[in-house]
């Protein structure tokens, strides 16, 4: 064991782990933060806590974590490279961690161009591969990025995401070999519906052993309605929604979608299970935290294991 | 080459509107290559600025000339001649220009008529795209000729992103993904296991991160 995180326990012990998501609101509304939270209690690992998703400004993710760790759920701080600088992310690395967060995942981020504010500087200081050294530095060597000596080292439990659905797809192992180098604990992945792309991604993962050195959990989202279907398959770079996806959410009247959107979510994770090298699901219910129970539940993921 | 775009006419005139007598000031580098501040494009300027004035009732003296370098102080020196008659100067040449005649005649008040954009390189006819940032420390040997400093919107090191899609960047299809770039020119230079090599984290200081950059050539300074 490398931390003392409870989702490293539930990946050590051998268990399929589950992860959810909670994206903070666009005020000051810690109870909206505790109201998500709660729904996903006894019902996945880790609550990933977004950080200015899609470039808008929210509560700081390190402040939703601390809201969703007072309510004795165990956050994920996101951390993007594009808000900070090295100085910023280690200050708040060591914040989170002197507060009780342990998992943390280090990203790139979306780009400003997406967001509210468009007009600001992207920062990318280090890139998400370099984040991950620093942090496993900070946590393994003891040093800040710039060499020095560190006093009370975070023991953070290091994430980082892959999306086997970006092109060029066949670097996309390699990139993924590259965030094992550097230190990443365990992969989220991108939003998964074209299981046979995963398939072919995981074999070559299995294949240069990389499923031995890390903790793959693989990322799924239930579509709410064939509008959300179009505007993932469409609206979303590296988003990879097949036609049939599609056609099946408009094979059903409006007022039914949504259930056909948990039942495919439930199908795909049972078919990810059957793939090599998946260690746990990573379930992102974006604004729809109360329908992860029924999918944790329908797909066999419940009761969760006490570690 | 250092690229420039004209700054709206609207904007210029309200630079010179309380003078009667410019200096409209060109450069013959990059800005000419551009077609942005050239001897062409003092000359356009002078007749749009001129007709402009004039249907606002004022008639104002247009001086054109276009300098060999207006960053250099050998050429911005030949000014002296003709600084006395303007009142002030409109300097078409990149920001270097515009500040190199400001420090030179500290008593005119110079304005910039282009908006300089990017260290950049010619695609086709009027196309010019930005190739480098001037980070000081070129690592394009290591990248397949390919900077993903100045071409990645991420500036990722160790890219590309999750939003790479059919070798565009996920800003724009009209960027392309540097990092696709890459791969594809490490896969044509036969060296693909090069792109497991994790870039560490830049330096940023010769990039600007401590404070504003000189070289000093201790063979060629007097």
């Amino acid at each position: 064991m490398k931390t003392e995180s409870k989702l490293e326990k539930v990946l050590k012990a051998g268990h399929l782990a589950v992860t959810g998501e909670c994206g903070p609101p666009r005020g000051a509304k810690p109870e909206e933060v505790i109201a998500k939270s709660k729904h996903l209690e006894g019902i996945v690992d880790a609550i990933n806590v977004t950080d200015n998703q899609t470039a808008m400004v929210r509560m700081s993710s390190l402040a939703a974590s601390v809201l969703i760790k007072q309510q004795g759920l165990n956050p994920l701080l996101q951390v993007t490279s594009r808000d900070r600088n090295r100085l910023a992310m280690q200050a708040d690395i060591i914040g989170a961690y002197s507060l009780g967060i342990d998992n943390m995942l280090c990203l790139s981020g979306d780009h400003t161009k997406f967001g509210d504010h468009p007009s600001a500087m992207n920062v990318h200081d280090i890139d998400s591969i370099q984040m991950i050294q620093m942090v496993k530095d900070m946590r393994d060597k003891g040093i800040f990025q710039g060499g020095a000596e560190l006093k009370g080292a975070p023991k953070m439990f290091i994430g980082a995401a892959a999306n086997p659905f970006a092109d060029p797809f066949e670097l996309r192992v390699m990139r993924l070999e590259k965030k094992i180098e550097a230190g990443a604990d365990f992969i989220q992945t991108q939003c998964i519906f074209n299981v046979d792309k995963f398939a072919t991604w995981m074999e070559g993962v299995c294949k240069r052993g990389l499923h031995k050195r890390c903790y793959i959990l693989a990322g799924v989202t239930p579509i709410k309605s064939l509008g959300a279907a179009k505007y993932m398959a469409n609206r979303v770079p590296g988003m990879d929604v097949p036609k049939e996806i599609v056609e099946r959410m408009a094979s059903v009247p409006k007022e039914k979608q949504a259930e056909e959107g948990v039942t495919i979510c439930v199908e795909t994770i049972e078919k990810l299970k059957q793939i090599e090298g998946v260690a746990g699901f990573h379930i992102m219910a974006i604004e729809w935290e109360e329908i992860v129970k029924e999918i944790c539940e329908r797909a066999g993921l419940l009761p969760r294991p006490q570690v | 080459m250092i690229t420039a775009e004209r700054k709206p006419l609207e904007e210029l005139i309200e630079y010179i509107k309380p003078y009667k007598r410019i200096l409209l000031l060109g450069c013959n580098e990059c800005v000419t290559v551009c077609a942005a501040g050239g001897r062409k494009e003092v000359g356009l300027l002078a007749s749009g600025l001129q007709m402009a004035m004039l249907k606002n009732g004022k008639n104002i003296e247009i001086q054109q000339h276009t300098l060999e370098r207006q960053c250099d102080p050998e050429y911005v020196e030949e000014l002296v001649q003709m600084i006395d008659g303007a009142d002030a100067v409109m300097s078409m040449a990149c920001g270097c220009g515009v500040q190199q005649v400001a420090m030179r005649y500290k008593d005119k008040p110079v304005f910039p008529a282009v908006n300089t954009k990017f260290m950049g390189a010619s695609e086709r006819q009027g196309v010019w795209a930005e190739r480098c940032q001037g980070c000081g420390n070129c690592l394009l040997g290591a990248t397949g000729g390919i900077c993903p400093i100045a071409r990645c919107a991420k500036q990722l090191m160790n890219g590309p992103c999750g939003g790479s899609v059919t070798g565009h960047c996920e800003i724009s299809e009209d960027v392309d993904c540097a990092w696709q770039l890459i791969w594809d020119r490490l896969k044509a230079l036969g060296q693909t296991e090069r792109y497991l090599e994790i870039m560490p984290a830049k330096d940023w200081r010769p990039a600007g991160g401590s404070g504003p950059r000189k070289i000093i050539r201790e063979d060629l300074a007097e």
